[in-house]
């Protein structure tokens, strides 16, 4: 059963000293039809989505469903062939025009994309570096405090290669979080991770998030994981991907991992489940290969 | 909107090629192909330095005519490829069990390292001298050199293959119940396949360019001679004709072993 | 800021982990050591000189008895009277090796600084690319040597022949693996860097060169061999000093030891080159070293 009614995110607890600044997303008939060998494929069909200014908002779905092409449309990598795209009331993207990536919506990869020749502190500080907003002393500084408050310390100058997956995933968190952007956006990002490592991953991310009251767009196939963090979680048809159904994941935050046992965990679970399980038998039936 | 499925041909699919076709990559390919003719045709006019001392597009294709028409410019192409074919085949069998061997015997790589290593990077046409000394006849002298050429890359390539072979792929075959030889054949050889077909690849572009050299250096027939002979007699646009004839002939043997090597490893299809 | 949870990690100081490389080195020795494989190789070597001396120099076999023998190359080559004139102890060697080398650096230095950044180009804007790489594609199945008439004709002197044609090949090895190294960067560290709000030189500079480095420096190591191959053909058909002239002049004064003793400097000589390039590259490259194994 949908549930229409939107619940903000949980206010009670004082740990979270920002309003949110921005980062309301509006998606109103997305489409996308692209061309890869000469033969046409359509990855959304009339998607339509209204996202909150930080609320914390899950996508998921069959492989192949078009999520990843959402996220890419959002961060600017590529175009919607129709519909648009508007983020904080301005358009962001259209049939006709396409975004640019930007630091106000900066994507976490599903593979990591630390550059591997930088050390963990030229990574964080690279877009300070680039954007030449902030001095090389301040950028240090705040680098070395959001590495703290993420529980990584005295890496500084270590190579991503020397690091575990775990802290390299945090790191480019902690990279993100350096431009203040409007928008997180997370391409499974804990995928190739294993079950312990992802706890650590979800405690930290929603400290990031309690503290920041950022947007976040996250897209995973681990729906344990998408109720667990999420405001809410949206679920996809397969290819052509539209919105099947949105839940309204109403756990209260702060979350630990003492609720995955409560009652209304589990209902919501169920609820997913049901309708994910559905799309993803079609999907299997259909042969539908990853896209890229 | 329409979503339409690609269309295949004899394993080629149409549609992209169109589309490759009628690009706009190709359009400036072949623009920029046109404006280095047309520059190339100016210098020659104007004398300009370096550039302009070579003969003159319109030049060379006169003569290209007029080779093409003559018995002795195909003789020329006949010659060079039967020593080419020659010495890399010699290569392939003397390189292809070698390198295997390298790659799944430990001690036996051991022992025939250091004589590699070490003659590995004597450039090929250092040997020239030694090898006429050593065989009897001017042809077997150039098919040793050319196969020296081709025979280390061969080593190199399929000794790397090997040892990139996958142990999941090994250890799969092991708990299915296959025997060494089993292995042997069924996985390792088509696993290293590929970079088989990466060395011969590589391999016949120094084969060619070991047998244009040697052509040169030393006899009297066959494409590389017929460029150094343009030079000598004064003929100059046929050493341009030559120098491409070379080109052509080189690529067009890369081309088919690459065909080949699609051929007999499909499964390599990238994306 | 404190959450309850049943779950705390300590986290480990990275510094403590690291095995220190020197001990590495010293455990990697103790292993080879004891393996059978330094007494395969000395073995193996051992194994080639005998053949080539008995061949040579004792059984006299048909063809071999023509060719110098290990005992004939060393006598000539630490003798310091050689009967042909060149030993460790003649200055004409090494002025042969030097001129070598020289004309080496100066090819291979220009087709690096031309090579690099064009190579780089065409795989970062593939505007630039669709200009470039057909031109380059149709010169570049040119074997070096069939450019030896042309090269000759454009460049009038001599040096500066053998230096062209030196230079080509490297240059097209190594922009083809600069090209080849740039796309081979992964498609997210381009749009990791342009979230991150990186403009054009920016990228260039932090993703493009440091991404495509590996590919360089295996492209210079192939250039480097390339470019000994061209020059030994060029110096032995139209030089007057050099290893390939003295194996060309020594095989027409028939003095065989000669060209024995020059083939096996050229084959040290290169593989220094070969294996200079790679230490560099080893040092530029840290990041790749220091990776967890």
């Amino acid at each position: 059963m949908t549930n229409t009614e939107n619940t903000c995110p949980s206010g009670t607890s004082e740990m979270h000293k920002n309003e949110p600044a921005g980062g309301k997303i509006s998606i109103r008939n997305a489409t996308k039809l692209y061309d890869p060998d000469g033969a046409n494929v359509l990855a959304l069909d009339n998607c339509s989505m209204e996202i909150e200014a930080g609320e914390f908002c899950v996508i998921v779905g069959p492989s192949g469903c078009g999520k990843t092409t959402l996220l890419n449309a959002i961060a600017g990598f590529h175009g919607i062939t129709s519909g648009q795209i508007d983020i904080d009331g301005k358009m962001l993207c259209s049939g006709a025009r396409k975004a640019d990536p930007g630091a106000d919506r900066i994507v976490v990869f599903q593979n990591g994309a630390l550059f591997p020749w930088y050390t963990v502190l030229e990574n964080v500080t690279f877009g300070p570096a680039v954007q030449g907003k902030m001095s090389k002393e301040v950028a240090r500084k705040e680098a070395e405090q959001i590495l703290a408050e993420m529980g990584l310390k005295g890496i500084l100058h270590n190579y991503p290669s020397e690091i575990s997956s775990g802290m390299r995933r945090r790191v480019e968190i902690a990279r993100a979080m350096m431009n203040d952007p409007n928008v997180l956006l997370m391409d499974e990002p804990y995928r190739a991770m294993d079950a312990l490592t992802k706890t650590i991953m979800h405690k930290n991310l929603l400290d990031v998030y309690d503290r920041s009251k950022k947007t976040v767009f996250f897209i995973t196939h681990d729906l344990e994981e998408a109720i667990f963090l999420g405001t809410k979680v949206y679920v996809m048809t397969t290819r052509p991907g539209k919105i099947k159904k949105v839940i309204n994941v109403d756990l209260p935050r702060p979350r630990d991992y003492k609720i995955l046992s409560s009652d209304r965990y589990l209902e919501l679970k169920l609820e997913v489940i049901e309708s994910v399980h559905e799309e993803a038998k079609k999907a299997f039936e259909a042969g539908e290969r990853e896209l890229a | 909107m329409t979503v339409t499925k690609p269309i295949y041909f004899m394993g080629i699919n149409l549609r992209k090629l169109r589309m490759s076709i009628f690009s706009k990559t190709t359009a400036r390919g072949i623009f920029a192909i046109i404006v280095t003719v047309l520059i190339w045709e100016l210098c020659s006019r104007n004398n300009v330095p370096i550039i302009g001392m070579i003969p003159a597009p319109t030049s060379v294709v006169g003569a290209l005519a007029e080779q093409l028409t003559t018995k002795a410019y195909w003789q020329c192409w006949v010659v060079s490829y039967e020593r080419v074919l020659s010495g890399f085949i010699v290569a392939q069998i003397f390189g292809i069990p070698l390198g295997l061997l390298m790659g799944l015997s430990l001690k036996f790589r051991d022992l025939t390292f250091p004589t590699v290593e070490i003659l590995r990077p004597i450039p090929p046409l250092a040997w020239v001298p030694i090898s006429v000394i050593f065989w009897p006849t001017p042809e077997l002298s150039m098919i040793f050199v050319t196969f020296l050429g081709a025979f280390f890359t061969m080593v190199l390539n399929i000794l790397g293959g090997v040892k990139n072979v996958d142990i999941r792929y090994i250890r799969s075959a092991q708990s299915l119940g296959s025997s060494n030889m089993d292995i042997f054949r069924r996985i390792v050889l088509p696993a290293t396949l590929p970079s088989i077909f990466t060395g011969m690849t590589v391999g016949i572009g120094i084969t060619w360019a070991v047998v244009v050299a040697a052509e040169m250096i030393a006899s009297r027939s066959g494409l590389g001679f017929l460029t150094w002979k343009s030079y000598v007699a004064g003929d100059y646009p046929v050493i341009v004709i030559g120098m491409i004839s070379i080109g052509i002939a080189g690529y067009i043997s890369s081309a088919v072993i690459r065909m080949l090597g699609n051929r007999l490893t499909p499964w390599c299809k990238t994306q | 800021m404190q959450t309850e949870q049943t779950l705390t990690v300590k986290e480990v100081d990275v510094k403590d982990v690291q095995v220190s490389s020197f001990s590495l080195f010293f455990f990697r020795l103790k292993l080879w050591i004891k393996s059978p494989t330094p007494y395969l190789t000395l073995l193996g070597l051992i194994l080639f000189i005998l053949t080539w001396w008995l061949t040579t120099e004792v059984w006299k076999l048909p063809r071999f008895e023509k060719l110098p023998g290990p005992v004939s190359v060393v006598t000539e080559w630490i003798s310091k009277d050689p009967s042909y004139g060149i030993s460790i102890y003649t200055p004409e060697y090494y002025q042969h090796i030097w001129r070598s080398i020289i004309r080496v650096l100066e090819a291979f230095g220009l087709a690096t600084i031309l090579g690099v950044p064009l190579g780089l180009f065409m795989g970062w804007k593939k505007t630039f690319k669709d200009f470039t790489f057909p031109v380059m594609e149709i010169l570049r199945p040119i074997p070096m040597l069939a450019w030896v008439p042309l090269a000759i004709l454009m460049f009038p002197e001599r040096e500066m022949a053998i230096i062209y044609l030196t230079f080509l090949a490297s240059f097209f090895a190594t922009a083809l693996n600069a090209l080849l190294g740039v796309e081979s960067i992964d498609e997210s560290y381009f749009r990791a860097a342009h979230c991150l709000g990186a403009k054009d030189r920016h990228i260039f500079f932090r993703v493009v060169v440091p991404g495509a480095l590996p590919f360089i420096f295996t492209g210079l190591q192939i250039s480097m061999g390339v470019a000994w191959f061209s020059l030994v053909a060029g110096e032995m058909l139209a030089g007057e000093f050099g290893l390939g002239y003295l194996i060309w002049n020594s095989f027409i004064l028939v003095q065989y030891p000669v060209i024995v003793i020059a083939m096996i400097t050229l084959g040290v000589i290169g593989w220094a080159s070969s294996a200079m390039i790679r230490f560099v590259g080893t040092l530029l490259m840290k990041w790749q070293a220091r990776g967890l194994t």
